[in-house]
């Protein structure tokens, strides 16, 4: 059972992340979180005014139950499965974060410093938030995939777009927390 | 009802792995743009390894998906510029937020409810980029 309630390993999850994209292809389907954010788009009326959201987000239904499954599944793995929840980050990185101005580095799953209600309600905390949200689901629609679509189905089927939106991440993210990160923090 | 069983048991099942690999957790995404640990690296390298032996051997033994035809992975479209621009803003909010799309839902389950604002955004973001889909460059 220790094993279960520990952090799984990579060498674990990354397989069993392999089975979760093979088990929706198996389906007939496909492993692609972001295009639940069109269709959900789609289902509050946008195909109305706009084209792109002009489609039945019906037959799309598949995909908003395995989003309902993933919400059942966090619960189940943060409150029965997980003890401690402690992430065991590098010691560079708790460092570097202390440097920054975030406390309790990976003594929760995320950072007081931007998730707390307390943090939320500040004008600057807010922005971080909805920019940040703003982003992913602009560019994961723009790039045609995010993470499950492009890093692993994508990649898995070797994919040269893929390869593409990939590296693309990485330039966003590198700036992001190398460049962007000291001015804001 | 019944055939979306086994979409909410995948659901449930791709929840418990992310949160159980740690990949749900902002700070693994800022550890590894910093490359500070393995960890990250060894869990998407492992995922796209095994993927790829998955699909090599189903094509091999013609495995037939549920409704009987043979497995196929949907074809990107040509293209760089959205990609290589796409991709990039999407990092860019990945980093900051700590989140991508399947993450987003999965926090909400482990009780982070101001993850909500995030989803909100990332839903009107989606929404911008159909609105202006014509105008940018792809």
């Amino acid at each position: 059972m220790d094993y279960i309630l520990e952090p799984w390993p990579w060498y674990v999850s990354g397989p069993l992340i392999a089975i979760v994209m093979f088990l929706l292809l198996y389906f007939g389907r496909t492993f692609g979180m972001s295009s639940n954010l069109r269709t959900l788009c789609s289902m509050g009326g946008a195909g109305k005014r706009v084209a792109f959201f002009d489609f039945d987000w019906k037959a799309h239904r598949w995909n908003l139950t395995v989003v309902l499954g993933a919400i059942v599944g966090g619960f189940i793995a943060h409150h029965l499965l997980s003890n401690p929840t402690d992430i065991a980050l590098s010691q560079q990185t708790i460092t570097d974060l202390n440097e920054l101005g975030f406390e309790n580095a990976g003594k929760s799953l995320l950072p007081d410093e931007l998730f707390s209600w307390e943090n939320i309600f500040s004008i600057k905390g807010m922005l971080i938030l909805i920019i940040g949200g703003f982003l992913v689901g602009f560019g994961t629609r723009y790039a045609g995939g995010c993470t499950s679509g492009h890093a692993i189905t994508g990649l898995s089927s070797l994919q040269l777009p893929s390869l593409v939106a990939v590296i693309g991440f990485f330039i966003g993210g590198l700036i992001m927390i190398h460049l962007i990160f000291p001015i804001l923090f | 009802m019944s055939k979306y069983i086994k979409f909410f048991l995948v659901g449930i099942f791709f929840g418990i792995v992310l949160v159980k690999s740690e990949a749900v957790s902002w700070y693994r995404i800022f550890e590894m743009f910093k490359f500070q640990s393995f960890h990250m690296y060894g869990i998407i390298g492992t995922a796209i390894t095994t993927g790829i032996l998955l699909l090599l051997i189903s094509k091999k033994m013609s495995i037939k998906t549920t409704e009987g035809r043979l497995i196929r992975v949907p074809k990107k479209d040509r293209g760089f510029k959205r990609y290589i621009i796409g991709g990039s803003i999407f990092g860019l909010g990945w980093a900051l937020s700590g989140a991508c799309p399947g993450p987003m839902y999965i926090l909400l389950g482990t009780g982070a409810f101001s993850i909500i604002i995030v989803i909100a955004a990332a839903i009107f973001g989606t929404y911008m980029y159909g609105v202006l889909k014509d105008k940018l460059p792809h």
